[in-house]
């Protein structure tokens, strides 16, 4: 046994010696995976970014120089791209106007999806009555219900409830009010289970009705998850292409999606700066509600992954 | 009267839940059993039903347009699910080594998939790789002839794929919260025994996030079956159709022609498809999805 132990370490001065040569081993080891995980994460960084970085660079230059070097500065830097986008091609229809569009449907439609979701959520989650069962088995089934079925004969109904090219963009809102969203209700159930019931019981005996102990107690509760709600419908709505490309036929009425889409059918070939600086100036409210709520996108999006 | 009243005392939660079943009712029951109904016929927009009609869904099987639209968005997606899900996956076990400035990273990998759904990335796609785009004009300069991106029939279809793949940023948000989740003492226990990184990730991360990884793997394989903005946008389906999706020759058929009843078989015939594979990946479940508790699911 003393054997064994002296072949390896005699003294205490050279288990030390050993242990911190090992820990300076480990050390470098470490050094060495954290500089490959920083080159691997600036490597894929740079091709997940530069496009965005390029296109914000080309805004600014002319259209001699725009596809002439990767450079995303510009050499002789313009706003000639931003000016050209504020004129419109004909009609009364602009970049500043199809964006007040968007918005003018977009915005209802993030408020009633919030509320007809927190409605059905709080219904599924802390009720009990005829037909619970079936109906929650339906709504799951909707989230594997694709939209692309939906599409054609959804189209056929609205056409006959006079909802294609409504001025008040009725086919997009509407259905809204109605909950059609089903993830966002699913995403609510999830956080309504971490809640515990002691409060609305507490509630209860106060004597709250149902309603009133969702408006007191669990909306503020759940005012994370029914931000979250609210940003990613917000997002969602204004990037919706074919929506509005089915159900806006009026030129005045289209939305920004459909105005860039035009803008970039008429102007490509050779006015690139003009239809760069469209889309960029439509994704602006995007980009800017995007890092004002970093952090709730995503606890969102992980709730319904990570939960479910 | 008042046992109607009384049905409606003892069942408040159905009152919560009633905008929602109208909605079900309206906005997807109804028109998913009227698009079966009217996939076995010849409705045009204006000329409505004249007779019922087994042809339409003979024709997805039969006619090479058809044929072709199912081959490619069969070869889209599988193409595009397993890319993104190993990029999304791999980036996120990078980040979830307590590295400095992974906020930083994280945004500037999820910034792309949050802004990814819009017109204007796929306009940026297209100023990219277009004929007379960025990239061709770079490569030109060094003297290096590259391939014609959008309307080269073999990379076109591969350059809508990357445009998706490019938004790998959610899926790896969604797995960079479970991995979050696997306890730290199982990696220190094998770092002990002596494992190493790529056994740590294969033996340990993988099989406790199975769940995450099974989720993710449907949610994408759904979306890439339906895509359509970016083959609509950027090359029109074209060259020579090939990179006419399914949903967008579903739109073609319904949209720009007016055959409806073609158009919903197609769909029918797509949806089908689409649970069929969410079918697969439900059952396979039992052999690859660890559940930590009995009841999750």
């Amino acid at each position: 046994m003393a054997k064994v132990n002296a072949s390896v370490a005699e003294t205490p001065e050279e288990i030390k010696r050993i242990s911190e040569q090992q820990h300076r081993i480990l050390v470098r080891n470490q050094r060495i995976s954290a500089t490959i995980r920083y080159i691997v994460l600036i490597v894929v960084g740079f091709f997940m970014v530069y496009p965005l970085i390029w296109m914000v660079g080309a805004t600014f230059k002319t259209n001699n120089e725009i596809f002439t070097t990767l450079n995303p500065i510009p050499m002789h830097p313009t706003t000639k791209g931003y000016v050209d986008a504020m004129k419109s091609y004909g009609g009364n229809i602009n970049i500043w106007r199809s964006m007040l569009n968007t918005y003018s449907y977009v915005i209802p439609e993030v408020i009633l999806t919030v509320i007809s979701s927190t409605l059905t959520a709080y219904g599924f989650a802390r009720f009990k009555f005829k037909g619970h069962d079936i109906f929650f088995t339906l709504m799951m089934a909707m989230l594997f219900l694709p939209q692309v079925v939906l599409n054609v004969p959804q189209y056929l109904l609205y056409n006959k409830f006079g909802w294609v090219d409504s001025p008040l963009y009725l086919a997009l809102i509407v259905p809204a009010a109605f909950a059609t969203e089903t993830y966002f209700i699913f995403m609510l159930i999830q956080f309504l289970r971490n809640i515990p019931k002691d409060m609305e019981e507490a509630a209860a005996i106060d004597g709250c009705n149902a309603m009133q102990t969702l408006l007191k107690i669990i909306v503020p509760m759940l005012m994370p998850a029914i931000v979250s709600c609210a940003l990613f419908k917000f997002m969602w709505g204004s990037n919706n292409f074919l929506g509005p490309l089915l159900y806006v036929k009026t030129p005045a009425k289209y939305p920004a999606t459909i105005f860039v889409k035009l803008s970039m059918d008429s102007d490509s070939g050779f006015n690139w700066n003009r239809v760069l600086a469209t889309s960029l100036i439509s994704i602006i409210p995007n980009i800017c509600v995007f890092f004002a709520a970093q952090n709730q996108f995503v606890d969102g999006i992980s709730a319904g992954g990570v939960k479910g | 009267m008042t046992k109607t009243r009384k049905f409606l005392k003892n069942n408040i939660g159905f009152w919560f839940i009633l905008l929602w079943l109208i909605g079900f009712c309206v906005f997807k029951a109804y028109p998913f059993l009227s698009s079966l109904y009217y996939s076995f016929t010849d409705y045009n927009l204006f000329k409505g039903i004249t007779r019922f009609t087994l042809d339409n869904y003979k024709n997805v099987f039969v006619n090479p347009p058809e044929r072709q639209a199912l081959f490619i968005t069969f070869k889209y997606a599988f193409m595009t699910v397993p890319l993104k899900l190993v990029a999304a996956l791999f980036i996120a076990y990078i980040l979830n080594f307590k590295l400095k400035g992974v906020n930083f990273f994280r945004t500037a990998y999820y910034i792309p998939s949050i802004l990814g759904g819009s017109v204007a990335i796929s306009v940026l796609w297209k100023a990219l790789f277009n004929d007379d785009g960025l990239i061709r004009t770079a490569f030109g300069k060094i003297g290096i002839e590259a391939p014609h991106f959008f309307t080269d029939a073999s990379w076109a279809l591969f350059m809508i794929c990357l445009l998706r793949v490019w938004q790998f940023g959610s899926a790896m948000v969604i797995f960079l919260a479970a991995l979050k989740g696997v306890p730290e003492d199982l990696y220190e226990a094998a770092e002990l025994d002596g494992a190493g990184k790529w056994t740590q990730f294969f033996h340990i991360t993988v099989p406790l996030i199975t769940p995450v990884i099974f989720y993710n793997l449907v949610t994408q394989l759904v979306q890439a079956f339906q895509e359509f903005n970016g083959p609509y946008i950027i090359t029109k389906g074209g060259p020579l159709g090939g990179t006419t999706l399914m949903s967008l020759l579903i739109y073609n058929n319904a949209f720009t022609s007016y055959n409806m009843g073609k158009a919903c078989a197609q769909a029918w015939v797509l949806f089908i498809i689409l649970m069929i594979f969410t079918a697969i990946a439900f059952w396979s479940q039992k052999h690859w999805v660890f559940y930590q508790d009995d009841e999750g699911r």
